[in-house]
């Protein structure tokens, strides 16, 4: 039987009856008196000097109370870059200046050159129009590989070209990597493109900043996975406003997928135009502004090759990536295209020399930072890519080559920086293998045969680094900040708890899975714990939400302040009871005293401890709160094997996606239901990638897929029920919970099942086809099918 | 500015719009009704879909005051007045149909309007009445299935939720 309460049990998510009854509060809900609106004018051209801005006639239409321009923005900080990187030659990365609002230049189709307050947002935009912008457009630079050419146009001037680094990992093993390739029996080479995806929450991003001069404390809402690092690089690096004089509340957010983690300038813009107007200032994204404006993801071009011995054992693996960092180094970028992409290239395999490369590229596009998977996707689809290749190349099969080349034993140090500490890979495949009915695949086939489709099957497996992540090591990789988590547990008199943690939900469901640990770890009812998260007010400095680490770093930081919570309560029963602390067992919301018929309900000690009159008050405090930061001692590696099974329409080259299964090692799992709609999600954004959807620039840098009409989101009638399994659990090792993280999972994993099986079936046609760029349109596969 | 009246979920409603205003924005900004979610600007994700005079309708599509003297339903207006969620809404909590809940006002209005014209729709229909409500946290398999499930079905033989 399943439970029905606790670690392991699918209660109903309590957040739900407020987003299924509108009564969420989401940042565009909230309204503050007297707010004035702001529109941003965005360049709409990708790379042009601004000569001059006329504001005059804007400024004096109705209702506009100001406008801002880069000017304005001299005296201020720029938004910050997180993460710096190193470079193969031990150089610092280039990094240029990212101003608030446009300084001389704009940089890409949607850099902000003007700012425009006015009392109604119609008002604001109206106004806009009315600026007079004299600009001289420059080339721009969009291609990749074009960009670093000697000669092209700059992007940034005082950069000495348009390449951020050239990373090379791990630089000391490339002359070993190039003398396996030399004595390879076998090598398979493969150019593929990470196609450039747009995050696209349902919910555009808003700000409302706001300022009050009696206390000159400042207040920003926003649409953000992590409100304490907005405060902190915000606060620190942009306008100079000390923490504790700056609030940054991220209440109801409607999804983010990584684009929602930076920090972004209409945030400054808002916080810094409140002050200097002493009133309000609210900014909500259109659609069309989202495209231009939120951080974008993917958009790497790789070359990656394998080399196999004569056994078809994995030799050596090197990979050659071009990265678009965009016009300028959005919060996280840098890290995405090495440390979250170069450790992952191990994938699930035992190969034991790797060499990476990255060149990270500026260009006159959106910036580019981390969107759901982050460099992991990026990595697998490379490697499960370029093994399905050269299973095909040997005429092996390609489940039988991936099997054997495994890494079984445990802990595994990879060659590439990390120690796996628990995984099992043949499970997982077997788990696969059963779910999606395999060995039915022939027949399957054969009955799409018969109705005139082309069906093909893909299998791949996956692992990823999620928990992110131990501090000290991040801090030797570029990291700028820490990436531990923290929760505050206040437990009160009458026995209820609050849960105060830095970890940020925005469709994960914390409120509801959080409570499930405590209440297992007490022996009380999930209903006696509240979850508080996304104020910095009322919530313990914390690191957000993404990397899959809400429970795995989140929630390890509430078992451990739960620990001392217990460990408290103890001693205040134990004095009570007139026993040993050490004598005192907590079982189902009830302390005894171990071979004794003495207990204590929790509700009585916790009383005792805030109406101390018997109470130990010469060893311990009156009162129960308890706060634990937890640093992860290590990333956790959740690890599966997907397969899926497309049908081609060889009239049109339409491609539908007729069965997906994913088995997943996620290590424990608090909440099944929470953890299947969250591998569901992921392969549904991965399908999206792999079929659908592709961030496009013309040669002059205008983004052609920027909007729902343009850019192809999956429909509900593109997707398929998908068939998960998450019972092969191998728990982590060094985090209280045993978990792993599952987020990311689903997006990391799907994208090469998907073009494998679409691979698969065009070489079944007889076609000499070994690869197609995702995104696989109906145009690409006909294509393919008639070449 | 035009005053405009019409009845939300019942009750008796007005306020001004200027001849641009949208009927989304009319009921997030003018009625408060902040349970209408606007996610794109180009009538495609259905997360402002409301009935008007019992007619699902992207309120995004739609000016103000061309709903004078509607009828008009939205979110608020589902559950009972005790609180108690109506069949659908319970069908998606109950199956895990939501994650951020940003679409979730419009898959409810949508699958209302659904099951008032095809009581017992295939999963297939369910996908195809769907393509003007975009989700990007689900995948659509709960939302599917949790339709399915209002509409009468059996929904066991499905993946778990």
């Amino acid at each position: 039987m399943p439970k029905d309460t606790g670690i392991g049990a699918s209660p109903k998510r309590r957040e739900d009856v407020r987003f299924l009854t509108g009564t969420g509060n989401y940042t565009d809900d909230i309204n503050l008196n007297g707010q004035a609106y702001v529109h941003f004018l965005r360049s709409d051209m990708a790379h042009a000097r601004i000569n001059s801005i006329d504001t005059a006639a804007a400024s004096a239409m109705p209702g506009v109370v100001r406008i801002f321009t880069g000017a304005d923005f001299e005296g201020v900080g720029g938004i910050p870059c997180g993460w710096q990187i190193t470079d193969k030659h031990g150089e610092a990365m280039q990094e240029p200046a990212h101003p608030v609002l446009a300084q001389g230049k704009a940089r890409y189709v949607g850099d902000a050159i003007a700012a425009v307050v006015a009392d109604t947002a119609e008002q604001a935009r109206d106004a806009a129009e009315a600026i007079e912008l004299d600009m001289e457009e420059l080339p721009a630079v969009i291609d990749m590989k074009a960009a670093v050419q000697e000669g092209a146009t700059k992007v940034h001037d005082d950069l000495t070209s348009n390449l951020c680094y050239d990373w090379g990992f791990v630089e000391e093993n490339k002359p070993a990597v190039e003398e396996a390739f030399a004595n390879a029996a076998h090598v398979t080479t493969l150019e593929l493109v990470n196609n450039r995806l747009v995050a696209n929450p349902m919910e555009p991003r808003v700000a409302v900043g706001d300022f009050n001069r009696a206390t000159g404390d400042s207040t920003l809402y926003t649409t953000s996975q992590n409100p304490h690092v907005i405060r902190l690089l915000m606060g620190a690096f942009v306008l100079g406003i000390p923490e504790h004089k700056l609030r940054v509340i991220a209440p109801d957010v409607g999804g983010g997928f990584g684009t929602k983690i930076f920090h972004y300038a209409e945030e400054a813009f808002c916080t810094f135009a409140a002050k200097a107007l002493n009133r309000a200032v609210k900014w909500t994204s259109s659609r069309s502004e989202a495209f231009i404006s939120d951080a974008h993801g993917r958009d790497h071009v790789s070359t990656i090759q394998l080399a196999l011995d004569a056994d078809n054992n994995f030799t050596a693996l090197r990979t050659d990536t071009y990265a678009n960092m965009g016009a300028y180094l959005s919060t996280f970028a840098p890290s995405v295209p090495t440390w979250l992409h170069g450790t992952l290239m191990a994938g699930n395999y035992k190969t034991p020399l790797i060499y990476v490369n990255v060149k990270a590229v500026f260009t006159n596009t959106v910036p580019v930072d981390a969107y759901r998977g982050a460099g992991r996707p990026e990595a697998t689809y490379q490697l499960e890519r370029v093994i399905d290749k050269a299973a095909r190349e040997l005429g092996v099969d390609p489940v039988a080559l991936r099997r054997q080349n495994f890494i079984t034993e445990f802990p595994y140090a990879t060659p590439v920086a990390v120690e796996y500490d628990t995984g099992d890979y043949n499970a997982t495949m077997d788990k696969l293998e059963e779910i999606a009915d395999i060995s039915g695949f022939a027949a399957r086939r054969a009955a799409s045969e018969a109705k005139g489709k082309v069906r093909g099957l893909g299998v791949n497996c996956y692992i990823e680094a999620c928990g992110i992540a131990p501090s000290n090591l991040v801090g030797q990789l570029g990291a700028r900040a820490g990436l531990y988590e923290s929760a505050t547990v206040r437990v009160n008199a009458t026995g209820g708890l609050v849960v105060m943690t830095g970890s940020h939900s925005h469709g994960q469901g914390h409120e509801t899975s959080f409570p499930q640990v405590i209440a297992e770890m007490i022996g009380i009812d999930e209903s006696m714990v509240e979850i508080v998260h996304g104020d910095t007010a009322n919530t313990p400095m914390g690191m957000g939400t993404y990397g899959s680490r809400s429970l795995a770093v989140g929630g390890s930081a509430m078992v451990r302040a739960t620990e001392k919570i217990i460990a408290k309560a103890k001693k205040i029963a134990a004095h009570i009871l007139e026993a040993s602390d050490a004598d005192i067992e907590l079982k189902d919301g009830q302390f005894s005293v171990a071979g004794t018929d003495k207990s204590l309900a929790w509700g009585d000690v916790t009383l005792a401890a805030y109406v101390p009159h018997n109470y130990p008050l010469e060893d311990i405090e009156p009162g129960l709160e308890e706060t634990a930061f937890y640093d992860p001692a290590n990333f956790t590696y959740p690890s599966g094997a997907y397969a899926c099974e497309v049908e081609l329409d060889p009239e049109t080259g339409k491609v539908s996606i007729e069965r997906f299964a994913a088995a997943d090692d996620f290590g424990n799992v608090v909440n099944p239901m929470i953890v299947e709609g969250q591998v569901h999600g992921g392969i549904g954004q991965g399908i999206g990638q792999a079929l659908l959807e592709a961030a496009v620039y013309n040669d002059e840098g205008q983004l052609l897929s920027a909007s729902y009409m343009d850019y192809a989101m999956p429909r509900a009638d593109d997707l398929p029920f998908y068939q998960v399994d998450h019972s092969c659990q191998t728990p982590c090792t060094h985090n209280p919970l045993g978990v792993k993280g599952c987020g990311e999972a689903g997006a990391i994993g799907s994208p090469p099942a998907v073009v494998n099986a679409v691979v698969d079936a065009l070489q079944s046609m007889g076609k000499d086809i070994t690869h197609v760029d995702m995104p696989l349109s109906p145009a690409r596969v006909w294509s393919a099918m008639h070449e | 500015m035009t005053k405009v009246s019409m009845t939300v979920n019942g009750k008796a409603a007005s306020g001004d719009a200027e001849g641009r205003t949208l009927l989304s924005s009319f009921l997030r900004e003018e009625l408060g009704f902040t349970g209408t979610h606007v996610g794109c600007d180009t009538s495609q994700c259905g997360a402002c879909v409301v009935h008007v005079n019992g007619v699902a309708v992207k309120s995004c599509t739609m000016l103000a005051v061309e709903a004078e003297g509607a009828e008009v339903a939205t979110i608020e207006g589902q559950a009972a007045p005790d609180g108690t969620l109506n069949t659908i809404q319970q069908a998606f909590q109950d199956h895990h149909g939501l994650q951020c809940g940003f679409c979730t006002p419009g898959m409810v209005m949508s699958t209302a309007a659904l099951l008032k014209e095809n009581p017992k729709p295939s999963e297939q229909e369910i996908r195809e009445y769907l393509e003007g409500n975009i989700c990007r946290c689900t995948g659509y398999h709960n939302i599917v299935k949790a339709i399915m499930a209002a509409s009468g079905q059996d929904v066991s033989a499905i993946a778990a939720e």
